[in-house]
C-alpha cells in the first residue's frame, strides 16, 4: 500500500451515503415498507437514492402516491413515466369517499380539503397496505417542528407522533422495533437542505417535473398568489380570466393550492442562482401552511407528514 | 465578510460555482450549556450571520421579538431555533434539534441540545454524531457543575474537539480577566478528559462579538472568531486510514447470479482483489467487485455506501462484519462497557435486553453494574441500578457472540443501544471498553447443542420467573394460571414449588439458617438447569430474605430472570389461611413462620409487583403474562 493524501467525503457524498444506509436499514428491518412518492423534487432525489441503495436490484418495496385528483397533469404523467422507466411498483391511492362527496379545494377550503384528501387518504392507504414503515422525503430544515424529528420516527397504532416520547437516536444505530399495530416513519433526507437537494439534482443529473422550470403558463392572480389553470375544473371568479405568464413552481402539490412565482429561470443553474439570491422560504408557496405558527406540529400529531 | 455562502459573482462560471458547492465538506457539531447561557441565541446568530434567515422569516421574527431582549437587529435570535409548541410555552428547549447552515467552505449540521438538568440523554444523543462541541459558559457565572457534566459526557461519547464559548462577554464589560479566569479554570479539567483540541473564545451571541470576525471590544483576544474557527478546524481523520470494517447491512440478491453485500464502510478502505475474512466465522473470500449504480469502483473508503461481491460462496448475513485477516475485530459474547441510561425505568443487573451493535441485534443480559460514575464529580460509587441520566460501567453477556471494537478504536463498531424486549423503547446507549472472554477461536462450523438451540426447537425464550410473597398470598394460584396459559400457547413450562421440592429433592433439609440457604440454592440450580434445557420455569417460593433472592438471581446467570413479588397484605393472607398454617403459627405450633415470628423482607427491586389483595388471581395472571410473554 502506498501512502496517499488523506481522503474524506464531500458533504454531498456524506449525505448520500447516510441516506442510502437508511434505505437499506429499512429494507432489512421491516416486513412491509412503503415509500411515499409525492412526485416533487425531494421525491425525485428520494427515488434516485433508493435506486442507488438497492442497485442492481429493483427497489424492494412499493412507492405510494396519494392522489388527491387535483395534482398538476404534468406530475401524473411524470409519475407514470418514472414507474415505467425505473420499474418500481407504484400504488396510487385516492380517498374514494372524498371523491364521492366531491371534496375539492374550491368549495371546502384548503384545510378541510387537505385533511380529507391528503391526511385521511394517507392513513387509509397505510392501513390498507398494512405497512410497518413509510419512507418520506421530509427535511429537518423545512420547518421548526421538523428539526426535532428523528430519522426513524415512531408512530403509535393511530399513526400519531408523540414529540415527548421520541426514542433517542444515537450514532447510526437505529431502533427499528415495533409493537403490534405500530409503524415507523423514516426520513432519509433529514439532514439535507434545499440547496443540497438542488445541487445534488444538478450534479447527479436527476430528472424532475418540468413545472420547476420557468415556462409560459396560464395563470390567475389571487391575493398576490399566482395559480395555474391546469384543467377545465378551475373555477374562475366573475370577470376573472387566465393570462399567460412566465412562471415556475418552487414546490408542487395540488394545482389550485400551489402558488407559482414569476421567474425567467428555465434551467437548473438559473434556479439555484435565483434561490440563492431570493429572500423568502420555500414553504411560502404552499398555501396549507399559512395558518398559525406551530401548525405543522399539529398536523404531524394528527398523522400528516 | 467573505465566509458566508454568497451568491456567485456574476463572472464566475456557474458550473464552477456549483462544483464548489458540491465539494464542501461537512462539520457536525453540537452546542451544550446550561439554560439561559445563550445557546439558542448563538445558533440563531450563526444562522443569521450566514444569511440563512429569509425575509419572510425575519419579518415574522421581528414581530415575535417584541418585549424580548434583542440586539441591534431587533431580533431575539433564540426564537429562530425554539421548535415545538409545548417547549415554547415552557420557554425551554427540551430535545435535540438539528439546524443547518453553510459557508463557502463548509456545510454545518448543528445538534442543539438542552442544558436542562435532566437531559443527559439528549446531550449524549446529540454528541454521538458530532465532531466538535460548542460548550457555552455564561461569563457572569463561570464554570458550573453542568459545564463539567457536559464535558464528561462529551469525552464519554468521544467528541474530540471542544470550543469553550465564553458568552455574554458584553455583560462583564468585555473584561479580559474574567475570560482568562474561566479559560484557566477549564483547561486543567479538560486535560483529564483527553480532548484532541480545546479553544476558548469570548463572544456575545446577542451583539455578535467574535462571531464572524474579530470584535473591536476585545482587542486583548488574539485568537480566531467563532465562525472562521469552525470553518478551518481539521476534524476529519483520514477516512481511508484504519482497519477495514465493513458491517453487512443488507444482502442484495438480484436474480440468480448476483449476490452482493450492501453496507457502509465503517473504517479503512476496501479494494477489488483484497483478501477478506468474515469476522465471526473466519471464512476467507476476496473482493471481486465493488458495485454502485454509478458503475463499479476500484475502491471504497470509510463512509461510503457500496455493495461488495465476493469471489466465492460464503455464509454471510446481515450483521456480519467483513474485515482483513490479521486485523479482525473482537468476537465475543461478553464485554465491558460504559452505559448512559435513558429511560425512566432503571437498569438492573440481571435484566435481559435486546442489544443492537451495528446491524446485529441480539438478546443479552446486564450481568453486572460495576460502578456508577457521578457525572458532576466523576466519582465512582457502587450501584445496583442505573436511573435515567446516570452513567455506569457495566458488563453484558449476549446470547451469541458479536463482532465489535473498543469504542476508542472505532465508534461505529464499538457503540450499541439497549432495547426493552417488551415495550421496544430505547433504554440506554453504550460504548464498549473491551471484550471479556475471548471467544475468537470459537468455530462457527462446530455445532454446539446449547440453550439457544434447545430454546429455538421449542420456539420460546427460556426464563425463570421467581414468585416471592407470604404464604397464602396467591403465588401458586397465579403461577398455575400462567402455566396453563403458556401450555395453551404451545410453550413448555414447569412449576417448582414447596410441594414438589420439599418432599423429594430437599427432604433432607430443615428450617435452620443454613438449610434455608441450601434449599434456595438447590431450587435455583434446578431452575437454571431446566432453563438451560429450554424451559420456562415458574418458581413459587416464599423466599422471604433479600439475600436468598439475590442468590437465586445470581445462580440464574444469563438466563432471563424475573422477580415477581405477590404483595398481598398479611391480614388478607391470614384471613385466607388455606392450609390453616397461620392459625397454627399464632398458636405457637409452628416456629419461624414468615409474617408471624419471622420477617418478610420486601423486595427492593422486584421486577414486577402484583397486588394480591386488590385484584383477582386471574386478572393478575393475565397482567403478568402480558408483561412477560405478551
Ligand atoms: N447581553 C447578552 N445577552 C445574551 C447573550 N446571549 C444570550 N443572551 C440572553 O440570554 C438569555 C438566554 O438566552 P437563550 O439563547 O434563550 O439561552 P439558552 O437557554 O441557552 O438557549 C436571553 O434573554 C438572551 O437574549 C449575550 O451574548 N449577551
Amino acid at each position: 500500500m502506498t501512502a496517499a493524501a488523506p481522503r474524506t467525503l464531500s458533504h454531498l457524498e456524506a449525505l448520500e451515503a447516510e441516506s442510502i444506509g437508511i434505505f437499506r436499514e429499512v429494507a432489512a428491518s421491516f416486513e412491509r415498507p412503503v415509500m411515499l412518492y409525492s412526485i416533487g423534487k425531494d421525491s425525485s432525489v428520494l427515488l434516485h437514492l433508493a435506486r442507488k441503495a438497492f442497485y442492481p436490484s429493483r427497489i424492494p418495496f412499493p412507492l405510494l402516491h396519494v392522489d388527491t385528483t387535483w395534482k398538476f397533469r404534468e406530475m401524473i404523467a411524470f409519475r407514470d413515466r418514472m414507474a415505467a422507466e425505473h420499474g418500481f411498483e407504484l400504488i396510487v391511492h385516492t380517498n374514494a369517499d372524498g371523491v364521492a362527496r366531491n371534496i375539492n379545494p374550491f368549495d371546502h377550503g384548503s384545510a378541510r380539503y387537505t385533511d380529507i384528501m391528503k391526511t385521511q387518504a394517507l392513513r387509509q392507504a397505510l392501513d390498507a397496505g398494512g405497512y410497518d414503515a413509510a419512507i418520506g422525503g421530509a427535511r429537518r430544515d423545512e420547518e421548526k417542528a421538523r428539526a426535532k424529528e428523528r430519522m426513524f420516527s415512531h408512530r403509535n397504532a393511530r399513526h400519531a407522533w408523540d414529540p415527548r416520547n421520541q426514542r433517542p437516536e444515537l450514532w447510526r444505530v437505529f431502533n427499528t422495533r415495533l409493537g403490534p399495530g405500530e409503524s415507523m416513519r423514516v426520513f432519509p433526507l433529514s439532514n439535507w437542505t434545499e440547496l443540497d437537494i438542488w445541487t445534488y439534482i444538478y450534479t447527479e443529473g436527476i430528472e424532475i417535473v418540468p413545472l420547476y422550470f420557468a415556462r409560459p403558463r396560464p395563470v390567475v392572480e389571487r391575493q398576490g398568489t399566482l395559480i395555474m389553470v391546469d384543467d377545465d375544473r378551475f373555477r374562475f371568479a366573475p370577470g376573472e380570466t387566465a393570462r399567460e405568464e412566465t412562471v415556475r413552481f418552487r414546490t408542487l402539490g395540488c394545482y389550485p393550492l400551489t402558488g407559482a412565482i414569476r421567474s425567467p429561470a428555465a434551467d437548473l443553474p438559473a434556479i439555484i442562482m435565483e434561490m440563492q439570491a431570493s429572500r423568502t422560504s420555500e414553504r411560502e408557496g404552499r398555501l396549507i401552511d399559512s395558518d398559525q405558527a406551530g401548525s405543522m406540529e399539529k398536523k404531524k400529531q394528527e398523522g400528516y407528514f | 465578510m467573505s465566509s458566508v455562502t454568497a451568491i456567485p459573482a456574476p463572472d464566475t462560471a456557474l458550473d464552477l460555482w456549483l462544483a464548489q458547492q458540491a465539494r464542501k465538506d461537512l462539520l457536525r457539531f453540537l452546542t451544550c450549556g446550561s439554560v439561559d447561557d445563550g445557546k439558542s441565541t448563538l445558533i440563531g446568530r450563526l444562522l443569521y450571520d450566514s444569511r440563512l434567515i429569509l425575509d419572510d422569516q425575519l419579518d415574522a421574527l421581528r414581530k415575535e421579538s417584541r418585549n424580548r431582549t434583542t440586539g441591534e437587529e431587533g431580533i431575539d435570535f433564540s426564537l429562530l431555533v425554539d421548535g415545538l409548541a409545548a417547549e415554547r410555552e415552557q420557554g425551554i428547549t427540551i430535545d435535540v434539534a438539528y439546524r443547518f447552515f453553510a459557508t463557502e467552505r463548509r456545510k454545518f449540521i448543528v445538534a442543539d441540545t438542552p442544558g436542562h438538568e435532566q437531559y443527559t440523554r439528549n446531550m449524549a444523543t446529540g454528541a454521538s454524531n458530532a465532531d466538535l462541541a460548542l460548550l457555552l459558559v455564561d461569563a457572569r457565572k463561570g464554570l458550573l457543575t453542568q459545564t463539567r457534566r457536559h464535558s464528561f459526557i462529551l469525552s464519554l461519547i468521544g467528541v474530540r474537539h471542544v470550543v469553550l464559548v465564553v458568552n455574554k462577554i458584553d455583560l462583564v464589560g468585555y473584561d479580559r480577566a474574567v475570560f482568562e479566569a474561566i479559560e484557566n479554570e477549564y483547561r486543567p479539567f479538560a486535560a483529564s478528559l483527553g480532548f484532541a483540541s480545546v479553544q476558548a473564545i469570548p463572544v456575545s451571541a446577542l451583539r455578535g462579538d467574535n462571531i464572524v470576525g474579530a470584535s473591536p471590544h476585545t482587542p486583548w483576544y488574539p485568537g480566531p472568531a467563532l465562525l472562521p474557527y469552525l470553518e478551518q478546524i481539521e476534524v476529519a481523520e483520514d477516512h481511508a486510514a484504519g482497519k477495514l470494517r465493513f458491517p453487512v447491512q443488507w444482502v442484495n440478491r438480484a436474480g440468480h447470479d448476483f449476490r452482493g453485500f450492501a453496507g457502509t464502510v465503517a473504517s479503512g478502505v476496501v479494494r477489488v482483489g483484497d483478501a477478506l475474512v468474515v469476522a465471526a466465522s473466519r471464512q476467507p473470500a476476496s473482493v471481486s467487485r465493488i458495485v454502485t449504480m454509478d458503475g463499479d469502483r476500484a475502491e471504497a473508503i470509510a463512509g461510503e455506501a457500496v455493495t461488495l461481491v465476493l469471489d466465492r460462496e460464503v455464509d454471510v448475513a446481515r450483521g456480519d462484519v467483513l474485515t482483513r485477516p490479521g486485523e479482525t475485530p473482537e468476537v465475543s459474547n461478553q464485554f465491558q462497557a460504559r452505559l448512559v441510561w435513558m429511560h425512566e425505568d432503571p437498569a438492573f443487573h440481571g435484566r435481559s435486553y435486546l442489544v443492537k451493535v451495528g446491524a446485529q441485534t441480539v438478546p443479552g443480559t446486564l450481568t453486572a453494574i460495576k460502578f456508577r460514575t457521578n457525572v458532576n464529580t466523576l466519582e465512582r460509587t457502587a450501584a445496583t441500578k442505573l436511573e435515567l441520566n446516570e452513567v455506569g460501567t457495566v458488563t453484558l453477556a449476549l446470547d451469541k457472540p458479536v463482532a465489535f471494537d473498543p469504542y476508542g478504536d472505532n465508534p461505529h463498531t464499538g457503540s450499541f443501544i439497549l432495547i426493552d424486549r417488551i415495550s421496544n423503547a430505547t433504554l440506554g446507549a453504550g460504548v464498549i471498553d473491551f471484550g471479556l472472554r475471548r471467544a475468537q477461536n470459537l468455530s462457527y462450523q462446530s455445532f454446539d447443542v446449547n440453550r439457544q438451540v434447545r430454546a429455538e426447537m421449542k420456539r420460546q425464550e427460556p426464563a425463570i420467573v421467581w414468585f416471592t410473597g407470604l404464604s397464602g398470598s396467591g403465588k401458586s394460584t397465579i403461577a398455575n394460571l400462567v402455566e396453563k396459559r403458556l401450555t395453551a400457547e404451545g410453550k413448555h413450562a414447569y412449576i417448582l414449588d414447596g410441594d414438589n421440592v420439599r418432599h423429594g429433592l430437599n427432604k433432607d433439609l430443615g428450617f435452620t439458617e443454613a438449610d434455608r440457604v441450601e434449599n434456595i440454592r438447590r431450587v435455583a440450580e434446578v431452575a437454571r438447569l431446566m432453563a438451560d434445557a429450554g424451559l420456562i420455569v415458574l418458581v413459587s417460593f416464599i423466599s422471604p430474605f433479600r439475600n436468598e433472592r439475590r442468590l437465586a438471581r445470581e445462580i440464574a446467570g444469563d438466563v432471563r430472570f424475573t422477580e415477581v413479588w405477590v404483595d398481598t397484605p398479611l391480614a388478607v393472607c391470614e384471613a385466607r389461611d388455606p392450609k390453616g398454617l397461620y392459625a397454627r403459627a399464632r398458636r405457637g405450633e409452628i416456629r419461624n413462620f414468615t409474617g408471624i415470628d419471622s420477617p418478610f423482607e420486601p423486595p427492593e427491586r422486584a421486577d414486577i409487583v402484583l397486588h394480591g389483595g386488590e385484584e383477582e388471581p386471574a386478572a393478575l395472571a393475565d397482567a403478568l403474562y402480558g408483561r412477560l410473554f405478551g
